[in-house]
């Protein structure tokens, strides 16, 4: 597999990217070029202040035409930014966009290093192997992959609920998988919805209902996926559906069941209500839950603990048969084009900081705990009032908990403000108490969140700007809490007795993120949430095509930006599989069959099984190959070729790289 | 000696080092720390592959042999490979690339193998400051002597 022969005929062109001042600034660009001018077969050297530009890519298309060029090296940013381009503009000018070589000397240079003497020296190696490498490159056809038509969105909160809509009314069928008996997530349990106060439920339930009528989405609750094979395209998706107990299709939400039930009141915390009420063994989570199907707990029926009772639910379910208390855990295999991964956040577990008191004080609540109390169809029908029967005459809110914290979390969990904000406002009307708000910082931005903020403060909402560092009984058994904080406006300690106090927690990721990471084979940026594949310019997308993020499993964010960001993640997802096929980079592996000697060395080595031994021969599957290049570094004959990075490539980069040519 | 572009004659020594850095995990990070503007060490010239397990023993080999004072290796997590575990097959070539190094003489921080995941775009910037203050403390890395360490352990021929 040798390279073109190096008797001048190769004619390279190398282009170096002032990108503004980014590179040029620590790297003097004009030298780099002079030098890449020298380079033997370098027949054109330019350098470009942007060569992403329209004029930079025709520059390239031009010289092409004009010089003859056949090989091209551009000398910019990370290839993950802007390859395809360049290789498009290669293909452009007519010669195979494989015969291309991207160098990095913006992230991996003129960024990360101010001395210029040193950044140019090491633009010049990396240029000099840029050159001596594509001198090697051999023209390749991208692979043409089929994507199946439908997509799987894991995750039934309102991103995964808006993204499965979107794809399913374009005619494409959606597998929603989500792990609760109910689909709806957090924004189910929130009451209103900041700054609008439209009322949560009245804005999710309609399309809730949507989900469970779309004869285009196959809804799965009580289901998780635990197994994902193949690639974008056809990923084939085991799901593990937990026992409901329930025969789904046979329940007709009567309910009727749950009154009958032999406890005659509920034992167990309300999941839903955070413990705030009890549920039975036998339950709906919330009214509007989709699907209308009551689940068994397993862990609080009695059948399940003993055995042989009554058993009053079969009785009322009658020859409707819902009730199956023999169901075991079943699985099923799905393939599909693409998947949306919505799944959510979990509050800070506010127990983490101490000082606060939560669970060692009754009164002392979380935020959620807050949305399901001022909530009518709450644990308390909507009458704030607390553990000990008294309505508040008096609150404080302490804003950033587990936010904004170097000993809990970092982030700004971006939503806290304005939750705070219209947990004030509801708190005042609905019990004319005085709020204090402990902030450190207020953030209201966005369309409405300002004017929601001056207009909460015009209702009479105190703000003290202060973090809280100490919450404590206040003496004499009144029952409230005294809130210390140093007022940083007035300069001087505070201390406000309070009846209740209002954490507001902030968002984290979920505590299974990792796994569900690993099992998509995707990243997570520092903080755990995933990560996205460029900040800017693919926000919804992965490192892992076809995976696509929506909403705050990569990241804090209101509700209005996670729809507009589920919307995103369908789009992108219906791009893909509109074009009913997906060009796929060419740097599969392959086995030069006269070098090799049968050892069977590769075989072992690939995680895909895309390696057989065929006729004394290893024989490499095309379809089934990544392109990780493992085989090519184990085959001790040297028989195995990997495209676009074979060891005649590599070796001359390690040589570019080091010596002067 | 082949001559560099680094220069190595005024400032006293600068390591070279080459990086193979995994297309996935440590190349992202790397390419992190620039759109973090973080600054390190201008040493290593970093070389994309796809997979830490395309690092082939004799990549590194050959860039000893050619004027690198050091080799660097950068993978995922444990776990957390791309392609499943093609970083445990490429610790599986450190670790006895390790062996057979230290046996031609060749000090062992010369050689060094990194996971660090696309997140962590500061351990590029730790680990690359770390390695170029250990090479510059090192000195360059003389081959001739490795070669000869080689030579050395040729069996004699014994006169009969």
């Amino acid at each position: 597999m040798s390279g073109p022969s190096l008797n001048g005929d190769t004619r390279i062109g190398v282009y170096v990217c002032h990108c503004g001042t980014n590179i040029a600034g620590p790297i003097d660009v004009e030298a780099v070029t002079e030098y890449a001018a020298g380079l033997p077969g370098v027949v054109v050297a330019r350098a470009y202040k942007y060569m992403c530009s329209d004029p930079g890519q025709e520059l390239i298309t031009h010289d092409i035409l004009e010089e003859g060029l056949d090989r091209v090296v551009v000398a910019s940013c990370s290839p993950s930014l802007h390859e395809e381009t360049f290789r498009r503009a290669v293909a452009k000018g007519g010669v195979n966009p494989y015969l291309f070589q991207m160098v990095n000397i913006r992230e991996h240079g003129s960024w990360v290093h101010d001395d210029v003497e040193m950044a140019t020296a090491k633009a010049k190696d990396l240029v000099r192997a840029g050159v001596a490498r594509v001198r090697f490159h051999r023209p390749l056809e991208p692979r043409r992959v089929p994507v199946d038509g439908s997509a799987m969105v894991v995750g039934g909160g309102i991103a995964g609920i808006h993204a499965a809509l979107t794809l399913a009314n374009a005619g494409k069928h959606v597998y929603l998988v989500e792990r609760e008996p109910t689909i709806g997530g957090h924004m189910a349990q929130f009451d209103k919805t900041f700054p609008t106060l439209d009322c949560a439920a009245c804005i999710l339930t309609p399309k809730m209902t949507q989900v469970r009528n779309h004869p285009n989405i196959t809804l799965w609750t009580m289901a998780e996926v635990v197994e994902v094979d193949g690639f974008v395209g056809a990923y084939r998706v085991k799901v593990r559906h937990e026992p409901r107990f329930i025969i789904e299709d046979a329940c007709v939400g009567c309910l009727e069941c749950i009154d009958v039930c032999v406890f005659r009141n509920g034992k167990t915390p309300d999941e839903f209500n955070l413990g705030l009420s009890k549920r039975k063994p036998i339950y709906i989570p919330f009214p509007q839950a989709v699907p209308q199907v009551v689940v068994i707990d397993p862990e609080a029926c009695i059948e399940f603990r003993a055995g042989c009772r009554k058993k009053t639910c079969v009785e009322v379910c009658a020859d409707r048969n819902a009730i199956d208390f023999q169901q075991v855990a079943t699985f099923d295999e799905v393939e599909v084009g693409t998947i949306v991964l919505a799944t959510g956040f979990k509050t800070f577990d506010a127990g983490r900081i101490p000082y606060y008191g939560y669970g060692r004080y009754d009164n002392v609540y979380t935020a959620l705990e807050v949305e399901r109390l001022v909530n009518a169809a709450g644990p308390t029908t909507g009458e704030v009032v607390l553990r000990d029967g008294r309505t508040p005459q008096s609150v404080g809110i302490i804003h950033c908990v587990g936010s904004r914290d170097e000993n809990t979390n970092t982030h700004c969990s971006r939503v806290c403000c304005m939750y705070s904000l219209k947990l004030a406002h509801l708190m005042k009307e609905k019990t004319g108490a005085e709020v204090y708000n402990f902030y450190i910082d207020m953030r209201t931005p966005g369309k409405g969140m300002e004017e929601f903020y001056n207009r909460v403060g015009s209702e009479g909402v105190h703000f003290i700007r202060g973090k809280v560092g100490d919450v404590y009984p206040e003496a004499g058994d009144t029952g409230r809490l005294v809130l210390q904080a140093e007022d940083t406006l007035l300069g001087r300690i505070r201390k406000i007795p309070v009846d209740m106090v209002v954490l507001a927690t902030g968002i984290e990721p979920q505590s299974d993120a990792e796994d569900v990471r690993r099992l998509f084979n995707i990243t997570c940026s520092a903080g755990g949430f995933f990560m996205e594949r460029h900040p800017k310019l693919a926000p919804v997308s992965t490192f892992t095509d076809g995976v696509f993020l929506a909403g705050t499993c990569q990241g804090p964010r209101d509700i209005p930006d996670t729809v507009a960001q589920a919307g995103a993640a369908a789009a992108e997802a219906l791009a893909l599989i509109d074009a009913g096929s997906i060009l796929l980079e060419p740097n599969t592996a392959f086995v030069s069959a006269e070098d090799c000697s049968g050892c069977k060395t590769c075989i072992g080595m690939c995680p895909y099984q895309a390696i057989a031994h065929i006729d004394g021969k290893a024989v490499i599957n095309e379809v089934l190959c990544k392109g990780c290049g493992t085989c090519v570094a184990a085959c001790p004959s040297g028989a195995i070729h990997q495209n676009l990075f074979d060891d005649d490539e590599i070796f001359e980069e390690i040589l570019g790289v080091l010596i002067h040519a | 000696m082949p001559e560099t572009t680094t220069d190595t004659s005024s400032n006293g020594f600068e390591p070279r080092i080459v990086a193979f850095f995994c297309n996935w995990c440590t190349y992202l990070a790397a390419d992190l720390a620039g759109t973090s503007r973080m600054k390190y060490a201008p040493n290593a010239r970093v070389i994309r592959v796809m997979c830490s397990g395309r690092v082939d023993p004799q990549f590194v080999l050959e860039a000893l042999a050619n004027g690198a004072d050091g080799v660097l290796i950068g993978g995922c997590h444990p776990g957390d490979c791309h392609y499943q575990e093609g970083n445990y097959k490429a610790l599986r070539r450190f670790k006895l690339l390790q062996r057979m190094v230290a046996d031609l003489g060749v000090e062992e921080e010369r050689l060094r193998l990194e996971w660090i995941s696309a997140a962590e775009a500061d351990r590029v910037r730790v680990v690359m400051d770390e390695m170029t203050d250990q090479l510059r403390r090192l000195g360059p890395f003389r081959h001739e002597e490795a070669v000869m360490a080689i030579a050395a352990q040729q069996p004699q021929e014994v006169p009969v």
